[in-house]
């Protein structure tokens, strides 16, 4: 390795050095000649040396980082994709909840339509005295009727409205349990920029651009719903978007 | 009018299947992807179809041009109902010879919206 520092001008010269000096027989300027020589040696040893210990440092470094990177592929990510099926049945099991309170609450809201429908009618024609008694007998147990019917059902109503009401619980704890996993892939996307810079690997800037020619094919990949501040570009806003971009095709 | 609707999500079926009622079609059935729907749509007498896009297996997208592609099918008059918000998919939806195009989420009076809007116009064209 310090042949290329022996093998150049600079050795060549020393050499040429050495062989006037011997010849002239003055030992001492041979000596120092020589000690030139072998510090020109030397301190090409020391570069590799020094080259090596800072490659040994940077090795031990990103083995650091792999060790963390390592633990997160091994225990952190299938951590997070628990913590996220379990966002998912939760939201699941909320969305179930309301939506069977719903069902619930709009047959009764059915059946008090019509109910009361009927007896509005009844009582109009009572009210303009166009019923006899036996029809006005019959209005009475009706009305008896749809009281009991209504401090019946009553509760039912009110324990839909509270289920509808605690299902949203679900929002607090799905929302903790993704800002967890938020600063979890942080944490995996810093270990990876290090690691990317500590192995020498630029960075491709327009990495993703390339993808996009790839997929120049006839199927249009789904991205699932926009995110607000995470996709960006061609996204449309809002519905009345939908409807602009498609009466311009037409429609 | 019986009407199928297709969508991986249960919960989301459910929703346009109350909605769907509420509007006055109480004849539906369901699907959870395009693979399960389309032997659904032709072997049954389904006038409607409301789908997703984005579902395991067959998508949305795909299922509406196997529809398309069908002679039996082809003009179903078809309403896709989806999360996916790009424009390039929109476009391809129109071109693939959708009916509708509801972005999730949505409200009742959009969907309502829309499904007058096809039974209209398929009246006005037949």
């Amino acid at each position: 390795m310090s042949k290329n520092l022996i093998c150049s001008d600079n050795g060549l010269e020393y050499a040429k050095k050495l062989v006037d000096c011997i010849e002239r027989g003055d030992q001492e300027e041979a000596e120092k000649v020589m000690e030139d020589l072998s510090a020109l040696r030397e301190g090409q040893l020391f570069q590799e040396l020094g080259k090596l210990t800072r490659d040994l440092h940077d090795t031990m470094v990103s083995f650091q980082l792999d060790t963390n990177l390592a633990n997160l592929a091994e225990s952190d990510i299938p951590d997070a994709k628990e913590r996220l099926n379990h966002v998912i049945t939760m939201t699941e099991q909320a969305a179930e909840k309301t939506l069977c309170a719903v069902e619930v609450s709009m047959s009764l809201a059915d059946s008090l339509r019509d109910k009361s429908e009927k007896l509005h009618e009844n009582w109009g024609r009572f009210r303009k005295r166009d019923m006899d008694i036996d029809e006005f007998r019959k209005m009475s147990t009706e009305l008896d009727e749809f009281f009991q019917w209504l401090d019946q059902k009553n509760p039912e109503i009110s324990s839909s409205l509270s289920d509808i009401m605690m299902a949203q619980g679900f929002q607090d704890l799905t929302g903790q349990i993704i800002g967890r996993v938020i600063s979890m892939v942080q944490d995996v996307e810093e270990g990876l920029v290090g690691l990317i810079r500590m192995t020498g690997q630029k960075m491709a800037p327009k990495g993703g651009s390339s993808k996009n020619k790839d997929k120049d094919g006839p199927d249009i990949e789904a991205v699932g719903p926009a995110v607000p501040g995470v996709d960006k570009g061609d996204i449309v806003a809002s519905q009345d978007d939908v409807d602009d971009l498609l009466s311009s095709l037409g429609f | 009018m019986k009407i199928l609707v297709v969508d991986d999500f249960s919960t989301m079926r459910r929703i346009i299947k109350n909605l769907l009622r509420d509007l006055g079609f109480s004849n539906t059935d369901e699907a959870d992807d395009g693979n399960t729907a389309l032997p659904k749509l032709q072997s049954g007498d389904f006038d409607f179809l409301v789908t997703d896009w984005n579902m395991p297996g067959m998508q949305g997208i795909d299922l509406l041009k196997a529809v398309r592609a069908d002679p039996k099918l082809a003009s179903l008059p078809v309403l896709m109902v989806t999360a996916e918000a790009k424009k390039e998919q929109i476009v391809e939806a129109a071109q693939a010879g959708v009916n509708g195009y509801v972005v999730k989420p949505f409200t009742a009076a959009t969907l309502k919206e829309k499904i007058d809007k096809i039974f209209e116009r398929i009246e006005a064209a037949g």
